[in-house]
């Protein structure tokens, strides 16, 4: 039996930068270093481990759709281990929305052959949570998202979902979309033969007439939602800052009933 | 005036704050048409008449409690359909974002997730977003097909605007992807008795420096003499020192109190990005260069093992 992974990955601003806004309000991802989402990494490391403990032929494909810098992410997930990588770019898609985004993915998803997708929990910069929901809905499969335990046997995929109000146990019959999230296990770092190995890796390069996609589906223009402001938040204003010299609990009080908090 | 369908979270008829709260922005946009579904459903609709609710749809299956999110979505499709709303409102938990964005695709409409606040607007309603870790406040619309929105908690004052919250039977007939994903257990939380962290007026939170999981008590005193949430960083859920379920940040809660204490924490972005929109930020912190003291509006430079438990000791003083 074989088992086919994909693992859908986002190439994002680091978050420890100066993150800002374009002339068009879209994600500056000029001025800003790109990586791997930090939050992706953790579906890559499942979808190892879930190759590591399979007695069948498992294959993983990394997926990413974004501008050409994107390519580092996918190098950095086959340095941690993946099998190859498929990218998806084109001039067209600048400005895509968490709705085009995820017909893209689910095109890409489909051509590259899959039993399971793998995607993180959320973008580090949209952090919409979205996605993964949304590639189930286009694709027909059932989700099974936000594990922080997953497993896969017999064509089925388990996982356990920490919610508010209860923690659950998922099961669904492959194909299917899984989401994971960063309470499921560190991420590996990529070994220095990872990073060699995976300079020889495939990547494949699609555009939107490979997908079948028209360019009048995705893009900023024809996005389901419209940005019309968008202001940097003024600085706080300095607060009082005071060194406990014995007495900062009892300052700190006064401060709160001040403030009518006691 | 137009409808606006209200997704309702409620836990055996028990409504959920945030759900009242997305009846206060509601009903700045139209007339509130709330949907309750699941075991107790019906028993939601005196809360929800309160709070301005002029009609609750209800619809009771055990396919809600058995399948994950895509029976819901399912049954507010139904809502739309019978009700044509002006907009589609849902709160921002983690589920309710999933609901809605496959609503959102059933629909041929845009999503918007994690508004902090929604006004009517000349082409549907504007939504307030907070992004990047806070830095930016950001106003967007829908611009194609029935807005669907996902709201973050405490974004609104619940009001009492009483209407008629008439009950009403929903039929929905489940899609063929509703059964997909079977829920083969359930464990629910543990009642700490303390207010819901996403919820509460007032956070307390510790991290790395609380320095081990009995030292938590500390943290939890002084939550008790407020009434207030207990919080955690990653740096000390990640040592098993508090539940995941208490992470307050990125992949964690993000709230949005009057107060939030931070003890014994530095600040990173990523903590940020979960509290930086509360009210009032106090933090105790021994490193005076701690990135956090950039957010406060009142700071102690000190050891949190003498400042806590002396401010837990003046507060319950001053409560008497
Ligand atoms: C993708 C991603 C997602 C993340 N998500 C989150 C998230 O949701 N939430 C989150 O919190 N973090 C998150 N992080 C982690 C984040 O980057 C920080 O590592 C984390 O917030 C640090 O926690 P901390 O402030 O408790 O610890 P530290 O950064 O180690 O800070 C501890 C602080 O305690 C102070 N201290 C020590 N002892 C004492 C004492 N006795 N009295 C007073 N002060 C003392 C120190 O001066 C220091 O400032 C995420 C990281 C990544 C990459
Ligand atoms: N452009 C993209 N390319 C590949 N994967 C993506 C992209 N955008 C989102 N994803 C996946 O969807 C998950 C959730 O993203 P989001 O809904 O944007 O928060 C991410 O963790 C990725 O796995």
């Amino acid at each position: 039996m074989s088992l086919r992974i994909v693992v859908t990955v986002k190439y994002v601003p680091d978050a420890t930068g100066d993150r800002h806004f374009a002339d068009d309000l879209t994600v500056d991802r000029d001025d800003v270093d790109g990586l791997l989402s930090e939050l992706d990494e953790y579906a890559v490391e499942q979808a190892l481990q879930i190759s590591e403990n399979s007695d069948d032929d498992v294959e993983i494909t990394v997926l990413t759709v974004g501008p050409e810098d994107a390519k580092d992410a996918l190098r950095k997930a086959l340095s941690m281990g993946a099998d190859k990588a498929i990218h998806v770019e084109d001039d067209d898609l600048h400005g895509t929305d968490a709705i085009g985004t995820s017909l893209v993915l689910a095109k890409a998803v489909e051509k590259a052959g899959y039993d399971l997708v793998i995607s993180g929990m959320a973008s580090t910069d949209g952090t919409m949570g979205v996605v993964p929901a949304l590639l189930a809905e286009r694709l027909g499969v059932p989700q099974v998202t936000l594990l922080s335990e997953v497993s896969v046997e017999d064509g089925t995929v388990k996982g356990r979902r920490d919610g508010d109000a209860a923690s659950e146990q998922l099961e669904a019959s492959l194909p299917a979309v899984a989401s994971v999230t960063d309470q499921s296990g560190e991420a590996r770092y990529p070994s220095f033969k990872g990073i060699m190995a995976a300079k020889k890796k495939p990547v494949q390069s699609w555009d939107l007439s490979d997908l079948d996609i028209d360019e009048d589906e995705v893009g900023l223009e024809n996005a389901y939602t419209t940005v019309d402001a968008a202001t940097e938040r003024p600085a706080r204003t300095a607060g009082t800052i005071v060194k406990d010299e014995g007495e900062g609990g009892k300052q700190l009080a006064a401060f709160l009933a001040e403030r009518k908090f006691v | 005036m137009a409808e606006v369908l209200v997704y309702v979270d409620h836990a055996d008829g028990a409504v959920r704050k945030p759900t009242l709260e997305l009846l206060t922005l509601a009903r700045r946009i139209g007339e509130p048409v709330a949907v309750a579904l699941g075991n107790g459903a019906a028993d939601t609709a005196a809360t929800l008449a309160e709070h301005g609710a002029v009609k609750v749809l209800t619809h009771e299956a055990a396919e809600y409690a058995d399948y994950l999110v895509v029976p819901k979505v399912d049954a507010l499709q139904a809502a739309h359909e019978a009700v044509s709303p002006a907009a589609v409102l849902v709160s921002s938990s983690a589920e309710g974002k999933e609901i809605a964005a496959r609503l959102a695709l059933r629909l041929g409409s845009g999503i918007i997730t994690d508004a902090v606040d929604l006004e009517a607007g000349d082409e549907g309603p504007v939504a307030t977003q907070s992004v990047f870790a806070a830095s930016y406040t950001t106003k967007s619309r829908v611009s194609k097909g029935t807005p669907v929105i996902t709201v973050k908690p405490n974004s609104a004052a619940v009001e009492a605007a009483p209407a008629a919250g008439t009950v009403e039977a929903l039929s929905v007939s489940f899609s063929a992807q509703a059964t997909g994903t079977k829920v083969t257990g359930r464990a629910p939380r543990e009642s700490t008795g303390r207010p819901e962290l996403t919820e509460a007026a007032i956070v307390v939170s510790g991290g790395r420096g609380v320095n081990g999981a009995e030292n938590f008590a500390i943290i939890e005193a002084l939550a008790d003499s407020l009434g207030a949430a207990v919080g955690a960083s990653r740096a000390a859920v990640d040592a098993g020192w508090y539940p995941h379920t208490n992470q307050v940040g990125q992949t964690g809660k993000s709230v949005s109190p009057q107060l939030y204490i931070a003890s014994g924490i530095s600040g990173a972005i990523q903590h940020r990005a979960g509290m930086q929109t509360s009210k009032t930020i106090v933090a105790v912190n021994k490193d005076a260069e701690a990135p956090i003291f950039d957010l406060v509006d009142y700071g102690i430079v000190g050891d949190l093992f003498d400042v806590v438990p002396q401010l837990t000791e003046e507060i319950k003083t001053r409560k008497g």
